[in-house]
């Protein structure tokens, strides 16, 4: 190519940003920290949410305004009663295996999960829902609509992408390819026994030539993790995390095979990545029967409630860090492993840290797995009798759900739960949303050989000390700061995650209906919008030399920008 | 074969609002509510017996099958099956529970069944069973007939959570627990112990009545508590109070009879002062003990 065509090629790109639509994701961007596009699940491999763009500042975030709001048609029907910016002419593609209509109770399907941003198109997705609209304008270009079989439709964490094909999961257990530029489908396959009453929620996580896969069940189903070949969707490999056959390491925490193999440990999000050991992170769901553990043993029932790091290449565990031994009331520890390079006690480490829903923290050399710290972030958790001197937190068998009533916290939603926390460089600090929120926990089958699952409990919720955003000091586990929201004292309430940027600004939902901009250096809001109920955690991309904050409320996204 | 099945599954739409009545749905997977309604608000789910939101079932429901058909191959399957898998077919010493069994899931009419019934599995220890196509798929009704789950069910037999001392609850009730400070059993809470079930009196008398619910559920529980208050004080000095209807760090609103005001926060003005009536039961929550707990619940149920 000679020197004049490369020029205007280059111009061409320039003046007429359509052209870039519909080129493939550039696979170089998700080894990168979050910058322009939002390519993953987290924005990059690391789970810090936490952007290098600065455009949006401290210093001029009182000029932050509502760019565009769009909101997605939802259904077979296209607008299916939701006319809104775009959705009219935008086409609906139908899929899915079900022969019959499912009637599917509860509230409709919202984003609350990530919205990947890539060559200037945000793709999204809800249960059996996935749709592209543009970054610049929120005009639906696509919409996607699954026709289910059933299943638990409780979420999607959202969309992965390789090349130009988009992949995500449905909650009757299917992994849908679709095309990236029209939303017409390349294939799906079955990821997980329907019957067996898997549901999937998970984000698929794109890793070079790996397409890696999470799914969910609340029976007693055990969990596992596979990989996938983007192109062709053929197993690579299949990871359990509960021991499957005798000789199986972790069998001896168990009560006996059968107990094992029963026995939980899903893996409903996604994990992080680190490029330099190929290790996956990623962390696993409860043990069932969450409640009535009798009939799993006294052992720590591994590897429920764990953090583990997998080998991209052949799905063989390199390490695990349990954060919950024989829980026993349904905290599962899936919330985001989050990668840090920083120093601890004077030495330079390679770590992940994670805020568990048990309320304590943990830092764990994500290299060969030696535990460095935990701590306990929620003042109100009250099931622990201590941490041990392996960084185990030793369970205070009092305080699971008995037949008279244990007044516990956190209630079952947790001190957090799956909503993203987030780690800011600049102030070394770790983000999340708190909630200490108590219950009165009961056991309500006295039959123990009866209780599958999630069943034989009753949980009554008896009051909160109010939900809060709490600064953690990885160095130390003090907490640096805490914000307790006003106005939410009495009702235990939804948290939705959050989001950092090198501008020097934390984005929350303050649970009372507002986007909330905060110093992360010491929690003081600094702007607001009030948009109604925020669903997902906040994300940032650039785009025209515009920097963006996107949020989604419900079936509805909002775009902020600087005004001009 | 798997697509007719489905058709067979899926087709009567009605199974699945008979089972989002009996069995409700929460998962572990806990959705977070919202938390203040916004114009796209959903209508909140309504509240399940455990306390959990109501969330799709759609899980491949049987159709209810004949008891005399059931009852025929519970016993069968006692006779034949429960040495091993014991007799609630939930599992025994040698034998695997056969409830939630891959096989007897995907089976629908014995069909995947009857070959193991028949060939047995010697690899594992099972032996070859000479038996007639009506038995087998007697059995099969009998296992299809037993619940997975058992969430949202009530207990096989009755618990008992009165295990406190009632004399002990009553001396903490007017000692320790400082609750006659606020209420009496003359008074306010006269003949409450008639007025609830155990549980539902225990629960109020930890959380005073307000409970809540989402994320994790609660049932709380309609009463008479009084609502939270806000007295809101301008520069100048003038007063307003009311209702509280809303407080974030922006603005504070609140109602007094029809009248709705709202005024906007900034650093730190007006004053805001919430009264929350619940608020001694919130700051007794981190020091509550369990024993206090169900001593007050085995006093109070005696107050009739």
């Amino acid at each position: 190519m000679n020197k004049s065509i490369k020029l205007l090629v280059g111009l061409c790109l320039s003046v007429i940003p359509l052209a870039m639509r519909g080129q493939g994701l550039d696979p170089s961007l998700l080894a990168k920290p979050a910058t322009d596009s939002w390519p993953t699940y987290a924005g990059d491999y690391s789970q810090r949410r936490y952007s290098s763009l600065k455009q949006i500042n401290q210093a001029n975030i009182k000029g932050l305004t509502l760019a565009w709001i769009s909101k997605l048609p939802i259904g077979a029907g296209g607008g299916g009663g939701f006319p809104g910016v775009g959705s009219e002419s935008a086409p609906t593609i139908v899929g899915g295996e079900a022969t019959g209509s499912v009637a599917i109770a509860g509230p409709p399907p919202r984003v609350g999960g990530a919205i990947l941003q890539v060559n200037g198109i945000l793709y999204m997705s809800a249960p059996d829902n996935a749709w592209a609209v543009d970054a610049r304008d929120g005009v639906v270009l696509w919409h996607y609509f699954w026709k289910t079989k059933g299943g638990t439709h409780i979420g999607n964490r959202g969309m992965a992408m390789v090349g130009n094909w988009l992949f995500f999961e449905t909650p009757d257990d299917y992994l849908v390819s679709v095309d990236a530029k029209t939303g017409k489908e390349r294939w799906h396959k079955e990821i997980a026994d329907f019957n067996q009453e898997y549901f999937s929620t998970a984000a698929p996580i794109a890793i070079e030539n790996h397409l890696i896969v999470g799914t969910g069940d609340d029976l007693d189903a055990p969990g596992f993790l596979q990989s996938f070949d983007p192109e062709t969707g053929a197993l690579q490999w299949k990871f359990y995390t509960v021991p499957m056959k005798p000789g199986d390491p972790g069998l001896d925490t168990w009560k006996n095979l059968d107990a094992a193999s029963h026995g939980g440990a899903q893996t409903w999000m996604p994990g992080s990545y680190d490029p330099e050991t190929h290790l996956y992170i990623f962390s696993t769901g409860n043990p069932v029967p969450a409640y009535t553990s009798e009939t799993r043993g006294p052992g720590d029932n591994l590897y429920t409630c764990s953090l583990i790091a997998l080998n991209i290449d052949t799905g063989k565990m390199s390490w695990y860090f349990q954060t919950s031994p024989h829980d026993t009331h349904d905290w599962d520890s899936t919330q985001a492993p989050v990668l840090v390079d920083g120093v601890f006690a004077g030495k330079p480490r390679k770590m992940v840290m994670q805020a568990a829903r048990n309320g304590y923290f943990f830092v764990i050399d994500r290299i060969n797995g030696e535990h460095l710290l935990t701590s306990k972030y929620s003042g109100a958790a009250n099931w622990a009798a201590g941490i041990d001197k392996r960084g185990k937190v030793v369970r205070d068998p009092e305080k699971d759900s008995t037949f008279a009533g244990s007044l516990v916290s956190p209630d079952n939603g947790g001190a957090t739960n799956w909503p993203p926390p987030s780690f800011d460089p600049d102030t070394g600090l770790f983000y999340v949303q708190l909630r200490e929120s108590y219950a009165m926990y009961y056991l309500t089958e006295s039959n123990p050989r009866l209780v599958t699952g999630l069943g034989g409990k009753e949980e009554d919720a008896v009051g909160s000390l109010g939900p809060s955003l709490v600064a953690i000091d990885y160095k130390t586990g003090n907490i640096a700061w805490k914000y307790r929201f006003p106005g939410a004292t009495s009702s235990p309430v939804g948290i939705t995650g959050l989001l950092t940027t090198a501008g020097k600004l934390l984005f929350s939902s303050d649970m009372a209906g507002n986007l909330v901009a905060y110093d992360p250096s010491t929690g003081t809001p600094l702007w607001h919008s009030h948009v109604g109920s925020i669903s997902n955690a906040p994300e940032t991309y650039l785009l025209d030399g515009r920097q963006y904050i996107l949020v989604a409320v419900g079936d509805s996204l909002l775009a902020f920008t600087l005004g001009q | 074969m798997k697509s007719r099945l489905v058709a067979i599954l899926f087709v009567p739409g009605l199974i699945y609002i008979a089972l989002a009545q009996t069995s409700p749905p929460t998962s572990s997977q806990t959705v977070a509510p919202t938390a203040a309604p916004g114009p796209q608000t959903a209508p909140a789910a309504p509240a399940g017996p455990g306390g959990g939101r109501l969330l799709p079932p759609a899980y491949p429901a049987r159709p209810p099958a004949d008891p005399a058909v059931v009852q025929h191959g519970k016993q069968v399957f006692a006779v034949s099956c429960g040495f091993c898998h014991g007799s609630d077919a939930r599992g025994g010493e040698t034998g695997p529970n056969l409830v939630r069994s891959q096989l007897v899931l995907d089976d629908q009419h014995g069909e995947l069944i009857s070959s193991v019934i028949r060939n047995g599995r010697m690899d594992k220890g099972m032996p070859k069973f000479e038996m007639g196509d009506t038995d087998i798929s007697d059995i099969a009704t009998f296992l299809h007939s037993l619940p997975t789950n058992i969430r949202g069910l009530p207990s096989s037999a009755p618990i008992n959570i009165l295990i406190g001392d009632a004399k002990a609850g009553e001396e903490y009730f007017n000692g320790h627990g400082k609750c006659n400070t606020c209420h009496s059993v003359s008074g306010d809470l006269a003949g409450i112990g008639a007025k609830y079930d155990p549980k539902t009196l225990q629960n109020l008398l930890v959380s005073g009545g307000g409970g809540g619910s989402g994320f994790g559920g609660g049932t709380g529980s309609a009463s008479r508590v009084p609502p939270t208050t806000v007295t809101v004080t301008l520069p100048s000095g003038r007063k307003y109070e009311g209702k509280l209807a809303h407080l974030d760090a922006f603005n504070v609103a609140l109602t007094s009879g029809e009248a709705y005001r709202s005024f906007a926060i900034n650093s730190g003005t007006p004053k805001v002062e919430v009264h929350n009536p619940l608020q001694p039961h919130i700051d007794m929550l981190p020091n509550f003990k369990d024993t206090d707990i169900h001593n007050l619940t085995a006093y109070l149920v005696t107050v009739k």
